[in-house]
Order: C-alpha cells, then sequence, then structure tokens
C-alpha cells in the first residue's frame, strides 16, 4: 500500500504498479470492505486498475489519520474473500453501420474486419472498474492483436451502447457522450437505467463476453 | 406547491443542489452546484435547508414567470436582474407577488448566479440529489438544463420572508478569488523544477472551450511536458491534470471519475467554489500552499457558513 495526497480531502491509495488481475483483486478487497465496513468520514469512493481513490471528511480527519486507518484495514482487506465473479453476456450487432472504426481497426493490424470480430469475442473481460459516466465499464484485457489507440480527436458524440476499444480495453458507452474509444459495434442493451435495481448492467468484478448478433435481431431487440 | 414558468432560459440553466457524492464505485460523479458557497447564502436567505435545490444559470440569466409568486434570493454572479422592470437587489429576498417576473442579462461579472426560492425546487431525486448530471442526462428536471415553456414547481416555505442580508464580513471572506490556491497534485513530482516554477509564475487564461466538466487554461509561453505515461486512476475534484498537449485542465463538478493525465496540483477545497466563477478569457494564477494550511482553511470557510444569525448584518 502507498498513500500520495491526491487533494486537501482526498487520498489516492495504490495497490499494485498495473493493470491486472492481481492489482484489481486488491482493490476490489480494500473497496469491498471500505463499503461493508464504512468509516464515518467517507465521502467517496473512486477504484481504478491499481488504485482506489478515497474522498474524506476534512473537518474529521487529516492524510495521516487517513493513512494509519487505511493501513489497520490492509490486512483484513487481504483476506477478505470475493465471492465469484458474475458472468454477463452482452450481445453485439459488430458492422461498418454501428462500428464506423471496425475497418480501421482492421487495418491497423493487417487483418480483416472479421478477424477483429472473432478476436473481441475470444475471451472473457474483467469489469476492472466504473468511471467516465455513469455504468462505464472499463473491461480488458483485448487480445493484443487488437489493441489499438484512441482516436486523436474524440467524437462529439458517440451513440448509446456503441462498443469501443482503447488500447489493450473495450466498453460500452451507457449514453450519448463524447468519446475517442475506437467504434467496431453496438449492443441494444441499455447499460444504465435510473429505474433498475442495479441501475447499472456491470459492476466492478464482473466478467463480461460478447455474443454477436445480426442487425435484424438488433431491430428485434425489446425495449428495456 | 407554486410553480415558476420558464420563459426565457438563458444559455445554460441547471437545477442544483449539493451533489451526489459516494457513487464513484457506479461511475457517477457528485455534479452538484459550480459554486455551492452562493448556493448555500442563497438558501439560507429564503429560510431554505443550505442545500435545496436551486436553479444555476451560466453567463446569461433569461426570464421567468411566477404564476402564484414566491420569495427568491440572487446570489452569486450579477446578471443585472430585475423584478418587474425594477432593478433587484442581490444578496437579499424579496417576496414577488403572483404573475411577477424576473428578468436577468448577461453576466457582469462571475459566471454563475443562483436563484434560490422559498420551499427548494422540486424535482425527483436522483441518488439522493436533485442536481443535474448533463453528460449523462440523469437528475434536475428531466436530466436536462431548462427550455423556454417548462414549468417547475417549488414547495411551500418554511416560514415567512425575513428581511435580512449577508453581513459585509461573510460577503468579504466568502468572495471568489482570481487566484487559486492549491495543493501539490498526486504526480507533482513528475514534473521538472523549472516546468512547476513556470506553472506558478504564469497567468493563465480561461479557455472558451470550458463548464462543468473541466476548465481548459491557455497560456502561448508555457508548455508543461506531461513526462510520462501513467495508469488511469481515480481523480479529485479541482484537480489540475496537464494533457500531452502541455494544457492544463481544471477538473471541475461534472468531471470524468477517472483519468490518465498526471494532476500538477489540485485546487484546495475552500476555493472550489471561486472555480464556478470563472468566465472564459478570465485569467488566473495559481499559488502553493500546505494541506495543512488548505485543511484550516476549509474548516474555517464550513463553520463561517454554518454560523447561523451571525452570517447576517
Amino acid at each position: 500500500m502507498e498513500f500520495r495526497a491526491a487533494s486537501d480531502q482526498a487520498m489516492l491509495v495504490y495497490l499494485g504498479e498495473e493493470i491486472g488481475l492481481e492489482s484489481h483483486r486488491r482493490v476490489f478487497q480494500l473497496l469491498r470492505l471500505l463499503q461493508e465496513e464504512p468509516l464515518a468520514w467517507v465521502r467517496n469512493l473512486q477504484p481504478a486498475y491499481s488504485s482506489l481513490l478515497v474522498t474524506f471528511d476534512p473537518c474529521a480527519v487529516d492524510h495521516q489519520e487517513v493513512e494509519a486507518t487505511l493501513r489497520r484495514y490492509e490486512e483484513s482487506a487481504e483476506k477478505m474473500t470475493l465471492p465469484p465473479p458474475r458472468v454477463l453476456e452482452i450481445p453485439v450487432c459488430y458492422s461498418d453501420e454501428f462500428g464506423p472504426d471496425l475497418e480501421e481497426v482492421a487495418a491497423a493490424h493487417n487483418i480483416s474486419p472479421s478477424r477483429v470480430i472473432e478476436l473481441h469475442l475470444s475471451r472473457s473481460y474483467r469489469a476492472y472498474f466504473l468511471g467516465f459516466a455513469p455504468g462505464f465499464a472499463y473491461l480488458g484485457d483485448l487480445a493484443a492483436e487488437i489493441a489499438t489507440p484512441r482516436l486523436t480527436t474524440p467524437r462529439k458524440k458517440v451513440a448509446a451502447g456503441s462498443v469501443g476499444i482503447a488500447g489493450t480495453q473495450t466498453a460500452v458507452y451507457p449514453f450519448a457522450t463524447p468519446g475517442g474509444w475506437r467504434l467496431i459495434g453496438r449492443t441494444p442493451l441499455a447499460m444504465f437505467r435510473k429505474e433498475r435495481e442495479p441501475m447499472g448492467l456491470i459492476a466492478v468484478g464482473d466478467e463480461v463476453r460478447f455474443r454477436t448478433i445480426t442487425r435484424e435481431e438488433f431491430a428485434a431487440w425489446p425495449p428495456q | 406547491m407554486s410553480s415558476l414558468l420558464v420563459e426565457n432560459p438563458g444559455w445554460l440553466t441547471t437545477v442544483q443542489d449539493l451533489g451526489r457524492p459516494g457513487f464513484g464505485a457506479l461511475g457517477v460523479s457528485p455534479s452538484g452546484a459550480a459554486d455551492p458557497v452562493a448556493l448555500q447564502l442563497g438558501n439560507l436567505l429564503v429560510g431554505n435547508a443550505a442545500g435545496a435545490a436551486a436553479l444555476e444559470m451560466t453567463l446569461v440569466g433569461g426570464r421567468y414567470l411566477f404564476p402564484e409568486g414566491g420569495v427568491i434570493a440572487l446570489v452569486g454572479a450579477d446578471f443585472g436582474a430585475t423584478l418587474n422592470g425594477q432593478a433587484l437587489e442581490m444578496w437579499i429576498p424579496h417576496a414577488v407577488r403572483p404573475g411577477g417576473t424576473l428578468e436577468l442579462g448577461l453576466t457582469r461579472a462571475g459566471a454563475r448566479c443562483y436563484l434560490c426560492i422559498a420551499g427548494g425546487i422540486q424535482v425527483e431525486q436522483f441518488l439522493g440529489s436533485a442536481s443535474t448530471h448533463l453528460l449523462s442526462g440523469l437528475g434536475g428536471f428531466a436530466g436536462r438544463a431548462l427550455r423556454k415553456g417548462d414549468v417547475l414547481q417549488f414547495g411551500a416555505p418554511d416560514q415567512s420572508i425575513r428581511r435580512r442580508k449577508l453581513s459585509l464580513r461573510v460577503r468579504e471572506a466568502l468572495k471568489p478569488r482570481k487566484c487559486l490556491r492549491v495543493t501539490r497534485g498526486p504526480q507533482a513530482d513528475w514534473f521538472s523544477e523549472s516546468a512547476t516554477h513556470d506553472f506558478f509564475a504564469t497567468t493563465f487564461r480561461v479557455s472558451e472551450d470550458s463548464d462543468r466538466l473541466g476548465l481548459r487554461l491557455q497560456c502561448s509561453s508555457l508548455a508543461l511536458e506531461s513526462p510520462r505515461e501513467m495508469i488511469s486512476e481515480g481523480v479529485s475534484l479541482g484537480a489540475v491534470q496537464v494533457t500531452p498537449s502541455g494544457q492544463p485542465i481544471i477538473l471541475f463538478v461534472e468531471q470524468q471519475t477517472a483519468g490518465g493525465y498526471p494532476k500538477i496540483a489540485n485546487v484546495i477545497g475552500a476555493d472550489l467554489h471561486s472555480v464556478g466563477q470563472l468566465r472564459p478569457r478570465d485569467e488566473i494564477t495559481f499559488a502553493h500552499i500546505s494541506l495543512e494550511e488548505a485543511r484550516a482553511l476549509w474548516n474555517a470557510q464550513q463553520r463561517l457558513l454554518n454560523s447561523g444569525e451571525e452570517l447576517f448584518a
């Protein structure tokens, strides 16, 4: 555990130095522990690949006390048994229409668009954390053969449900937002709905697989 | 319940309260008023709880009709408000007669003016807050900025109007600043000594391309080099991140919750309301203070906001 002050009311707790399941497990364990045994002065918890941002009430504690308390939590966090990941399947219509970058991703790797789709479908992904927008899950890791950097100029608007890739990560845009990930398809599922419990389809720690559907299946998908 | 009719929504008017902290694990940023100090004072002036929902107007005010009347206070930036054609003093509660029209123009100073109404704006809560999150279209009034013809409801006031005014001392202590005090960012030591020196010696200009997500800062003479790649991590409110092009961005109330650019500094909690009053083309500087000083300033600000009757002259 390494600590760095992020602001006068936030502390970054580093639990690893790389993107991977080992760092993820430690972040998830500490997150779960702090959710199950909440500390009165914690205002917000923001997990990421290998860190947890803890926002606190500065009228109640200072950084030294935050660090000392979390160090005491460290051992219990390590012993925490995590439930086996929930397995989710997300239907995706891969096409030029829904995935305007499909051709370019293929060209960048000297493979065919159908090979890009095949590789995207070839494995299950871990939901490392959620961020950017409500319900936006960072899923990894992509097959190295299709890892592609972000667009240099992000799009002003990406359709809700768009499936994108960026570096070794993949994600589904829950809302029509600006976005710089390379789009290869779209899901008809609503990724985040405030009327639903839980609101987000994907939660931290889930295992996500994609399944290909046709344009007709996409169009016929029942509204949620 | 009384109503408020939007005849002209100004440039960008949203329902805001103090936001919804605590849902980072769902990817939900806290959102909330860009100038929470003004929002709280305005609510106290009309006898509301400090965190009641109000209208946040941006740069241009608009026109609002009160068919059943109400008690209001305008706080924050001065948009040259009139009530039924008469100039309206800010930072003081006013009774609006049934059929009264409030009209606001362009900002004269500052970026955001708040219309606080006794009884508070009533909208469906999302994760415990009435605050609008524009990026995802959640919260507030239909998850969006107000439009002409919208009708909003506000509750019955808790008490009859009390003529009161904020004390000059309070107004002075909580005045927005153009020199933002910051603490070191989590990657401050990634920047060279000369880059750090330049950062604090430079006057930055707020770009037109600034909003509730973040304020982009311009400066012709400075290029902060982003030293290396980093793994995305949670970002705190007011973080000053530096993009590969060397442009600093202050992450603000509707910020994305995680990001992969190094942060050189972080605006202190007690100065965040000042960020909410920055307009495009405003010039700002940064001053470094310690975490202890920052916390003392925050605690003093909170004490002042919670000092009850002592706030008023």
